[in-house]
């Protein structure tokens, strides 16, 4: 049996497309992995190069895992009031507010750096700690933490069923920990996954608002592009996957259960 | 409980007055309907009384001898079930069920005791375990209802408890609730706009209309003496044959009336029960439609009012369309009602 002639067109389009992202990755990967890249395949390969990236970057490793749980408490903590409050007062002022928080996606980073910078630059122990690149996280992952949560609520019928835990007895507090949080659940954990991909990969604040004792992954990866030799950088790519491709995996698995939620 | 509310009003802050100020006084173990079409301050009184919505200044909720007005919703000790049961879908069944009596802070043996027992008056036993998403309409109303009903409230209130159902399951249903609230022996405050369902399930009924009450009284009180025309229209569906401006005789197209009474300025009214084609019948009127109804037939007879005048017609065969048939109504079938009081 031939294929129709737009069949083969698409396949060979879709297949070109695929070749396009996919050959830079694996060759990256491999020449992670090659002794000498400059000689190909044919010098062996080699687990070195990892070996030698942990040595050199595992502080940066930790630290940007510390950032970014640390920067999902903080949004968490923040988030899920601030979308509680929107969801259960909706009006042009909490659109207004709403627009407010997600203004850091629409400013460039380098800019939020710049400002923060300006503000704190001067406050000595802040500036040179890692809370001072925390705060620049929490500002940019804020909004994606409200809007999934936001989304969720808005999807279930929540002002009925925090009357209903009211006639039973239920507080404000209590009806927040008991009803509110659990029906919100699948958006916290979707803004969570995002929350934490982003913060990991985030780059452009991060770039400006480190000092050379706290580099996270990305800027690390920027380094050691800079600095280092190219099976280095390579190997320290393949280690970002590594970390990386999971979080993402599980983000796209996670709002896809929010959205079935508030579809 | 004792439920008496004083002056009780709702405006709402764009102006509309969605409660007129109301009195209602409701009994120990008596079991009280408001019935309305939408919009008529049913559902905004069931809510007062709960202290879901914070009525005008002046409104006064006692519940026995304490003053509950100023209380907040999770302080009166109220069980309520609402249109959309509000189930909590994070929760199984049973925690629905024992989710007040945490609330109260019982131990948990009694939680558990109690929560058992609840389940089995509405028997819910097989259910107990499993998720809100996995139950029927039906199921989850008696849910809705064992919640409220567990942590013993003062009172129990249920808004529009059927009208989320289908129409086979809501016939099915409402006898079983009648029945089921009258086990629990509880006063009891239910919203409907359903008219069959207030009467089956009532021992009062309040009419509302325009955020007033219009009539309070058992459902035969209030379908044999319909105090204005709204009542009598609503309850029982009755019809306007017209208005006599005086004397006991009242002049149709279809033919004269005698009355039973001087109905000076009053309109009449009767129910298409109470139409019957006799052959010696005073009025004529002409058969535009007829309807089989299982037990009797429902004629419609153009010629007699001015709109169309429906009669029950039971018996074996009807009249059929286009016939010219006389009617008969006996003088004590029809009611004499004033126009409605003139409105605030």
């Amino acid at each position: 049996m031939r294929l129709p002639i737009t069949k083969l067109l698409q396949l060979a389009v879709t297949l070109l497309a695929c070749a396009f992202l996919l050959v830079p990755a694996i060759q990256s990967v491999l020449a992670g992995l090659t002794v000498n890249y400059f000689r190909g395949m044919s010098s062996g390969l080699t687990l070195k190069w990892l070996w030698k990236v942990w040595e050199l970057y595992a502080d940066s490793i930790f630290l940007s895992i510390w950032l970014a749980l640390a920067c999902l408490i903080c949004t968490a903590i923040i988030g899920v009031p601030a979308a509680y409050a929107l969801a259960k007062n909706p009006g042009w002022i909490s659109r207004i507010l709403e627009e407010f928080i997600s203004l850091p996606l629409a400013v460039p980073g380098l800019a939020i750096a710049l400002a923060l910078l300006q503000l704190y630059g001067t406050l000595q122990g802040f500036r040179t700690s890692w809370s001072f690149i925390l705060v620049g996280h929490v500002l940019y992952t804020l909004p994606f933490m409200v809007r999934s949560v936001l989304a969720v609520l808005a999807a279930i019928d929540l002002k009925s069923l925090e009357e209903g835990a009211a006639t039973l007895g239920a507080g404000p507090f209590r009806r927040f920990c008991d009803i509110v949080v659990p029906n919100a659940m699948p958006g916290i954990l979707a803004g969570a996954l995002t929350v934490v991909t982003l913060s990991i990969g985030e780059f452009n604040l991060t770039w400006m608002l480190h000092t050379p004792y706290l580099k996270t992954l990305p800027v690390g990866l920027a380094d050691s592009y800079a600095s280092m030799r190219l099976e280095i950088a390579s190997a320290y790519t393949l280690i970002f996957f590594i970390m990386i491709v999971p979080l993402l995996t599980a983000m796209q698995w996670a709002s896809n259960r929010a959205q079935r939620i508030s579809a | 409980m004792t439920l008496s509310l004083k002056n009780a009003s709702k405006t709402y802050p764009d102006g509309t007055r969605a409660l007129l100020p109301s009195n209602i006084e409701i009994e120990t173990g008596e079991i009280v309907s408001l019935l309305g079409p939408s919009g008529c301050g049913k559902t905004t009184l069931l809510r007062i009384i709960a202290g879901l919505e914070t009525p005008d200044d002046g409104t006064e909720v006692w519940f026995d001898k304490d003053n509950v007005t100023q209380l907040p919703v999770e302080k009166r000790k109220v069980g309520m079930v609402f249109q959309s049961y509000a189930l909590f879908p994070n929760m199984s069944v049973s925690t629905n069920i024992a989710y007040g009596l945490k609330m109260q802070k019982r131990p948990r043996a009694e939680i558990e005791q109690r929560v058992e027992e609840v389940l089995t008056l509405c028997r819910l036993n097989p259910l107990a375990n499993r998720a809100i998403t996995a139950l029927s309409g039906g199921q989850r109303q008696r849910v809705a209802l064992a919640r409220a009903f567990a942590p013993r409230p003062r009172l129990l209130l249920l808004d529009e408890p059927l009208s989320a159902l289908d129409a086979a399951l809501r016939d099915s249903l409402r006898d079983e609730l009648s029945d089921l609230l009258r086990r629990l022996g509880i006063t009891a405050i239910f919203v409907t706009h359903d008219q069959n369902e207030a009467m089956a399930i009532a021992d009062r009924v309040a009419v509302m209309s325009e955020g007033r009450i219009e009539q309070i009284g058992s459902p035969e009180d209030l379908y044999r003496n319909a105090g204005s025309p709204f009542v009598a229209a609503f309850v029982g569906n009755a019809m306007c044959l017209g208005k006599v401006v005086q004397g006991n005789t009242l002049r149709l197209t279809g033919g004269e009336l005698s009355l039973p009474d001087d109905a000076g300025g009053r309109g009449v009214y009767v129910r298409a029960e109470d139409v019957c084609i006799a052959e010696d019948g005073p009025l004529i009127g002409k058969v535009e439609s007829v309807t089989f109804l299982g037990t009797h037939y429902r004629v419609g007879l153009s010629g007699v009012t001015d709109s169309t005048l429906y009669s029950l017609h039971s018996g074996l065969s009807a009249p059929r369309h286009g016939d010219e048939v006389k009617l008969r109504i006996a003088p004590e079938a029809l009611m004499l009602l004033a126009e409605d009081k003139t409105y605030l």
